[in-house]
């Protein structure tokens, strides 16, 4: 055992003095390693942190939403179809919500306004989401101007602002009370935008939406679970994305490292013959290379990782917002909450490290197996 | 202790390039004496040296050290074979430039997985011996001629091998600094190790160093003979 | 309370659509980062090993060390290679091992019905069986390289034909594992509904693994305790007196075997403190303190260092007459404390727990 951790430190040894020795030659393979695991965990780090802040919106979200359909399109509910759902087997509990969508012309995007189940703003007042008052420049105390349905201005005073913690979700939002809302749309009472449903018992959740539709058919039942996989699938999906896309860089890199390690100076051929003639085997300097490789790939990547969890936790991602995050033009600033998780980082190192052993690893098998009697056929 | 029986080398075989460095070579080396090959360049010193210390697989033939035939073992046993019994020393002194004298020096004594301290001190010993003590810490780049090849002895010597074996040891170095290189071979000589020395340099055999020449040609062995006062066993030569 | 901000989550505004986007994107598990390292690295890996397969014959028809041919010198360059890619594998299939099973225990939550890891991989005909083949590969290179490491440790490489054919053996697993993942992976849908746990290890259940789950904890438990007892046994006396080393390393494998029945039959259910919950994967979650994490790290270590041990105990060549006790001595000591320590995480688990069964 003793002979053997001697064997690889004095192999390590050599390693670290030949890297220092070949610093300008290794650096340009280097900084593309620390680049091609940045790129890498900055996309998987963000996607992470946007199906967390996802997951926990929806923690709180109901089990069951059911939205009127009029010719396949969603439309107002009336307060008599809450009632017929009340009335099913199953459900604990039924609520009207209001929400709507209004195009706010002097920022340019679409905002979100709503009426909060608790906790509303008393008439004329509003809660905003923080990007928005940041856009418009407003602080509690000042004074919202929206265009109603009809064309007409509505003043609402700044009560508070939303917390930032949810900006992700808050972005866009406008929190006012009943009376405001249906007024502002022009939506009568006994009208709701949607139902949202609680159920008895959370195992019973596909049955109770069958019910529903089975009493009203001309409706859509969207169920948390099923709102969770379109978000992580989402997700997924806006992350695998740029992942294929880095996969023609990853293959790029490969190549390069390849090329690197296969297009051996004549100094590095000389030197090898001359290990080997000192009485280097192959195992010993393919030890000594891999060693290499590895002191190469474990500098890379932790450089490489730890840049990205700034760039995604601390800078705010901006390399990859516009992909991941969406197309909104009111842009939420906020900060994912930072969080290490060892499965991403087993996948980063694999899928980082793994195209850089494969493609290393025959040139320098080639390099170690140079006959020993080189050195002497000069 | 060496024995080959047969000894050829064949590179390329079967393409353009053949090329036949040694054939058919018979020859036994002897413990504690000092064996020169002679001959002008292309004759197969080198190739027949590689040979000898295991440093080349022969085409046919077998080579046998102490009687155990090792011209069949596997790489990973040849090496360390070739490690514990032969120091090399090269024509072109053959170290690795950036690394210290130290370093070099130490090298082949890596893959052995001797305590790193043990490495260390033996090294800084074998460098005092050659006189190179002071400039342990210097690149090697920076040495004169003289002074590397005396780092390349001392290197040789690393893993206390019985056997030296020389290829053209004085080949790039001016009469006075050939002597004192021949002088430490001559030192090692005395302390009992078994010297084989490939050369043409009219000086390695004017001074009292050889005790037997063999004299090649074309890959061939043309002639094994004496040259000191030691007297020779005719029955160990078989050309 | 559910906002529906028109974006960054705009999925939820549920324009039909979007939303019928969304649910095609459903089956796109595959874009997971984990999914795509599994990938990559089984692949990379089953190309690796098929390359060496592909040479193992190579070298069982030609090899010859009593020439030194250009071929055979070739062939012995070659060598170092196999062992090296190897050894590499050996050391991928730790991570990719740990990496599956806690991606399929992450997955559950996208498929209907899945509580853990089984659901995920119940979730196609083709999870169950990755993981199967996986622990076989890693057991599988393990054994090579005690046979490659004592192989090389002899001079005339008496090991060396065996240690080809097994690489035979090697090389179809890699490239079945490969297969299934990509089988896997690629064919993961979430509307599927899949079963719990409960429908593979549980009363309601059927089939072998059920079976193991209705073994009484009055067999189950004096079973393992004396498989393991006998097992640390053997090692034991094979370290202090270098005999039993081929019994030692049978009696590892077996223990491996009852190990995971006990984890099944009353382990499992003594750390959830529920007596019908028998799943060995619901283990590896956070609310039953990762216990699995401990466990079967230990368990697969002590065995494949057991198995290992009696390999090399086992090995009659007489150029490894020292080589072999030596390397056999080594594997026993890890594998006794590993599996010394699996049992007392074991004991530590049933002490702590409070069901009674």
């Amino acid at each position: 055992m003793n002979t053997w951790i001697e064997r690889q430190r004095g192999l390590l040894d050599t390693t670290v003095a030949n890297l220092r020795r070949r610093k300008a030659r290794n650096l340009g393979l280097f900084m593309a390693y620390v680049l091609l695991v940045f790129l890498l965990a900055s996309v998987v780090l963000f996607g992470d942190g946007m199906r967390r802040e996802a997951r926990l919106l929806l923690e709180v979200a109901p089990e069951l939403v059911v939205q009127r359909l009029t010719a396949g399109r969603h439309d107002l509910m009336p307060a008599q179809w809450l009632e017929r759902i009340a009335g099913l087997r199953g459900v604990a509990a039924v609520e009207g919500r209001l929400w709507g969508y209004h195009h706010d012309a002097a920022v340019g995007a679409n905002l979100t306004l709503q009426v909060p189940k608790e906790a509303a703003p008393a008439a004329g007042r509003v809660h905003l989401g923080a990007t928005l008052a940041r856009l418009r420049g407003l602080a509690p105390g000042d004074v919202l101007s929206l265009r109603d349905h009809a064309g007409q201005p509505h003043a609402f005073v700044v009560e508070a602002l939303l917390d930032s913690r949810s900006e992700l979700v808050s972005a866009d939002l406008v929190l006012l009370c009943e009376a405001d809302f249906r007024a502002f749309f022009g939506i009568g009472a006994g009208l709701y935008t949607d139902a949202a449903l609680r159920v008895v018992n959370p195992l019973e959740t596909r049955t109770v939406a069958e019910k529903v539709l089975a009493r009203l058919p001309a409706t859509r039942v969207i169920s948390r679970e099923e709102m969770r996989r379109t978000y992580d699938a989402v997700f997924n999906w806006r992350q695998g994305l740029p992942l294929m896309v880095l996969s023609v860089l990853l293959a790029a890199f490969a190549l390069l490292a390849w090329d690197k390690a296969s297009g051996l100076s004549a100094e590095e051929r000389r030197e090898i013959g001359i290990l080997k003639a000192l009485g280097w085997d192959s195992g010993d300097v393919l030890a000594m290379k891999l060693w290499e490789g590895a002191l190469l790939s474990v500098l890379a990547f932790l450089l490489g990782y730890t840049l990205a969890w700034l760039h995604v936790y601390y800078a705010g991602a901006p390399l990859f917002e516009p992909v991941l995050k969406g197309w909104s033009v009111l842009y939420p600033r906020f900060a994912l909450a930072p969080e290490v998780d060892i499965s991403r980082i087993v996948s980063l190192a694999l899928l980082t490290v793994l195209p850089y052993v494969a493609a290393t690893l025959v040139p320098v098998w080639r390099a170690a197996t140079l006959d020993p009697d080189e050195v002497m056929r000069e | 202790m060496i024995e080959l029986a047969g000894v050829g080398k064949t590179f390329n075989p079967g393409r353009d390039n053949e090329f036949h460095a040694v054939r058919e070579v018979s020859l036994s080396i002897e413990a504690g004496r000092v064996t020169a090959l002679r001959g002008p360049s292309g004759s197969g010193k080198t190739t027949l040296l590689g040979l000898i210390g295991g440093l080349t697989r022969p085409s046919v033939g077998r080579v046998r050290l102490h009687g155990r035939d090792i011209s069949a073992l596997p790489e990973r046993f040849l090496t360390a074979l070739r490690r514990d019994t032969f120091g090399f020393v090269f024509q072109q002194f053959q170290l690795i430039r950036d690394l210290s004298v130290l370093d070099n020096v130490m090298l082949p004594a890596v893959p052995t997985g001797r305590a790193h301290a043990d490495i260390h001190a033996r090294a800084l010993r074998l460098l005092d011996e050659v006189g190179l003590g002071q400039r342990a810490a210097a690149r090697v780049q920076w040495l004169s001629g003289g002074e590397a090849q005396r780092a390349a002895i001392a290197r040789a010597l690393i893993n206390d091998p019985s056997v030296i074996l020389a290829d053209e040891p004085t080949a790039h170095l001016d009469s006075a600094l050939s002597r004192q290189i021949l002088e430490i071979l001559a030192e090692l000589r005395r302390r009992g190790r078994t010297l084989v020395i490939a050369s043409h340099d009219p000086l390695v055999f004017e001074m009292d160093l050889v005790e037997r020449v063999v004299d090649l040609r074309d890959g061939r062995v043309l002639t094994v003979h004496g040259l000191s006062t030691v007297p020779m066993d005719k029955s160990a030569c078989r050309p | 309370m559910l906002c529906i901000p028109n974006s960054p989550l705009a999925p939820l505004a549920g324009e039909g659509s979007f939303e019928s986007r969304c649910r095609d994107l459903h089956g796109k598990v595959i874009f997971q980062p984990a999914a795509l390292a599994l990938l990559l690295a089984s692949s990379l890996n089953a190309l690796g090993l098929a390359a060496a397969g592909l040479f193992a014959l190579r070298m069982l028809r030609h090899w010859n060390p009593d020439v030194g041919s250009e071929a055979q010198i070739a062939l012995e360059r070659r060598t170092h290679l196999v062992s090296t890619l190897v050894v590499l594998s050996l050391l991928l299939s730790l991570p990719m091992l740990a990496l599956f099973t806690h991606t399929a225990d992450a997955m559950a939550p996208f498929f209907a019905g899945a509580m853990c890891a089984v659901g995920s991989l119940k979730a196609n005909a083709w999870g169950l069986p990755a993981l199967a083949v996986m622990l076989a590969g890693f057991f599988l290179a393990a054994a090579w390289l005690v046979l490659h490491r004592l192989d090389t440790r002899g001079w005339d490489q008496p090991l060396l034909l065996a240690k080809y054919r097994l690489l035979l053996l090697l090389a179809p697993l890699a490239l079945a594992q490969a297969a299934l993942l990509w089988l896997y992976f690629g064919g993961l849908k979430a509307e599927v509904i899949t079963s719990c746990c409960g429908s593979l290890f549980g009363p309601a259940a059927t089939g072998a693994l059920a079976e193991l789950s209705a073994l009484p904890e009055t067999i189950a438990r004096p079973l393992f305790f004396l498989t393991l007892a006998l097992t640390l046994a053997a090692g034991t006396v094979f370290l202090v007196r270098g005999r039993l080393g081929r019994a030692f390393g049978m009696l590892a494998g077996l223990h491996f075997l009852v190990a995971l029945a006990a984890i099944v039959a009353f382990i499992a259910p003594h750390i959830y403190e529920q007596p019908h919950h028998h799943c060995p994967f619901c283990l590896l979650q956070a609310e039953h303190g990762y216990a699995g994490w401990l466990l079967y790290p230990l368990l697969f270590l002590g065995t494949a260092a057991g198995v290992g041990a009696g390999l090399a105990a086992g090995v009659r060549a007489a150029s490894l007459q020292a080589e072999a006790p030596r390397l056999a001595a080594a594997l026993a000591r890890i594998a006794v404390v590993a599996l010394a320590a699996f049992g007392a995480a074991v004991t530590f688990y049933l002490w702590r727990s409070n069901l009674v069964m």
